[in-house]
């Protein structure tokens, strides 16, 4: 479970993401939907821990990301926007090393192996290195690297970006098999993803959440490409604060 | 402790499958293969020369394989070493912060101190078989002539304790940067800094000159050629490695203050 309350990272004078809160329940599929730059991949970045929050809290599986980190690291599982792989590696002696450096007990660590690798559909690429593998099979083992240590928590950074529509449709039916009893957040602006994979959506513009509702609510009127529009449109021709417009039409 | 072997283990694999480690290390044996044989070369030479003069005797006496051999051959090891370390660790950081794999690192349950210290045992590990290596010039002195066996382990633990110095420094260029070019040129200046800081020391006056000498690597580094082994140097060797890892701490934890 993941609580988000006004979370807030400033860079210098820029205000990446404003004030965001929102929450999303085991077993729900989170999906954080924007256009290029909205702060998606920063809010994950503070979610995992990578970067501290300028302000606000958040709470990953009932733990403080900025007081308890190593609580929520040890629980959550991270694939970035490029997969972190080591390209000397083979793919087995890679998600062991993850799974020893994420803390799993020593026996436990190549039974976990043994499962991601079987799960992600790695099994004939196992022993060959991670310079050497397919886009796709690399996706997968990000995927792979992000729960071999089964987290309560995946926090994945549009984990279908730059894959052929064969390897997207191999990756979401992954990702629809991994959620479980698990809370999964996935980063994308790609959405039909939305519409295909999740149970809510929570939409973000310049840094602030303009939507957060569950799918089947917002898309029962219009189809979420026009909600997203509509959204992130009226979001822009918002007035700034303060610039004194007494009574315009709201 | 753990995580400190797991992320030292990996570095340390990771060296050994980069051509770069064997490039190095062919590198550092070819140089100073051909440093040893000039060295003996020319030892060779003087003995005959000396020994032809009846009134130079006492000359003969003072050649001797420890300062005629060893301690050149030591000094120019150390020399390379300057060059070589930073192409080591270059990668380090440098190489993690391009592809992404930093995130993976920083998002684990792990301190960016045992990050900073598994990393530094990896190339240790590997610096340390790579002057280990060049423990055969000093066997094959042993074998065929009668060096002082107490200078020469002296000299050869001032060697490895540079290059231990050479890590750390080298690792907190690499931290600087994600470009890895920049890293090793910065860490190689760096260096050679260190190495020739002491040079201004006779004309600095008495306290800064005391300072600048005790500050460059080459004084300590001399001492132990020379067979002093001080409680001073030894001091210094790990204060640097302690220190130069500690400002790559602060380095590797200055991302999330940004």
């Amino acid at each position: 479970m993941i609580e988000v309350h006004e979370l807030t990272k400033r860079y210098g004078d820029r205000l990446a993401v404003n004030a965001v809160s929102f929450t999303a329940q085991n077993g729900e599929i989170l999906g954080f939907l924007g256009p290029n730059g909205a702060g998606k991949s920063t809010t994950m970045r503070m979610l995992t821990g990578f970067l501290p929050p300028s302000a606000g809290t958040a709470r990953v599986a009932g733990f403080d990301v900025i007081r308890q980190s190593d609580d929520v690291r040890r629980r959550i599982g991270y694939l970035p926007e490029n997969p972190p792989l080591y390209p000397e590696m083979t793919v087995r002696s890679y998600l062991t090393f993850v799974a020893r450096l994420k803390g799993l007990p020593r026996a436990r660590v190549p039974g976990a192996c043994d499962e991601a690798i079987e799960r992600m559909g790695l099994t004939e690429v196992s022993r060959r290195l991670l310079g050497h593998l397919s886009k796709g099979f690399k996706q997968r083992v990000g995927l792979a690297q992000a729960l071999v240590h089964e987290p309560e928590v995946l926090v994945l950074d549009e984990p279908t970006i730059g894959l052929d529509p064969r390897q997207i449709i191999e990756i979401r039916s992954l990702i629809r098999g991994l959620s479980g009893n698990r809370t999964v957040i996935l980063s994308t602006h790609i959405l039909p993803e939305v519409s295909q994979l999740c149970d809510k959506v929570v939409i973000i513009n310049e840094g602030r959440v303009v939507c957060e509702d569950s799918r089947e609510n917002l898309t029962r009127e219009s189809s979420l490409e026009e909600v997203f529009l509509r959204l992130i449109t009226a979001d822009a021709a918002e007035p700034a604060p303060g610039a004194g417009q007494p009574s315009a039409g709201v | 402790m753990r995580n400190v072997l797991t992320i030292a283990g990996r570095e340390f694999r990771s060296i050994f499958t980069s051509p770069v480690a064997y490039v190095v290390l062919t590198g550092f044996l070819l140089l100073g293969g051909w440093f040893f044989f000039n060295l003996v070369a020319r030892f060779n030479l003087l003995l005959s020369m000396y020994s032809s003069f009846q009134q130079m005797g006492d000359a003969v006496e003072r050649l001797n394989l420890n300062d005629f051999v060893l301690a050149p051959l030591l000094q120019n090891l150390a020399v390379i070493l300057v060059i070589l370390v930073p192409m080591i660790t270059m990668r380090s950081f440098a190489e993690e912060k391009r592809t992404g794999t930093y995130e993976l690192l920083l998002t684990s349950p792990v301190g960016t101190g045992q990050i900073v210290l598994g990393k530094f045992l990896g190339a240790a590990g590997f610096i340390t078989i790579m002057v280990g290596l060049t423990g055969i010039y000093g066997l094959i002195l042993v074998a065929y002539g009668n060096p002082e066996i107490g200078v020469l382990l002296s000299g050869y633990l001032g060697l490895l304790l540079l290059a231990l110095a050479f890590v750390a420094v080298g690792l907190f260029a690499s931290s600087l940067t994600e470009n890895q070019i920049i890293a090793a040129v910065t860490g190689l200046v760096m260096l050679l800094l260190l190495f020739v800081i002491s040079w201004p020391a006779d004309a600095a006056g008495e306290t800064f000159g005391a300072v600048l000498r005790y500050v460059s690597v080459t004084e300590h580094f001399g001492e132990m050629v020379q067979g002093i082994i001080d409680t001073k140097s030894l001091v210094y060797f790990a204060s640097m490695v302690a220190g130069w890892m500690f400002l790559t701490q602060r380095s590797v934890e200055s991302v999330r203050w940004r």
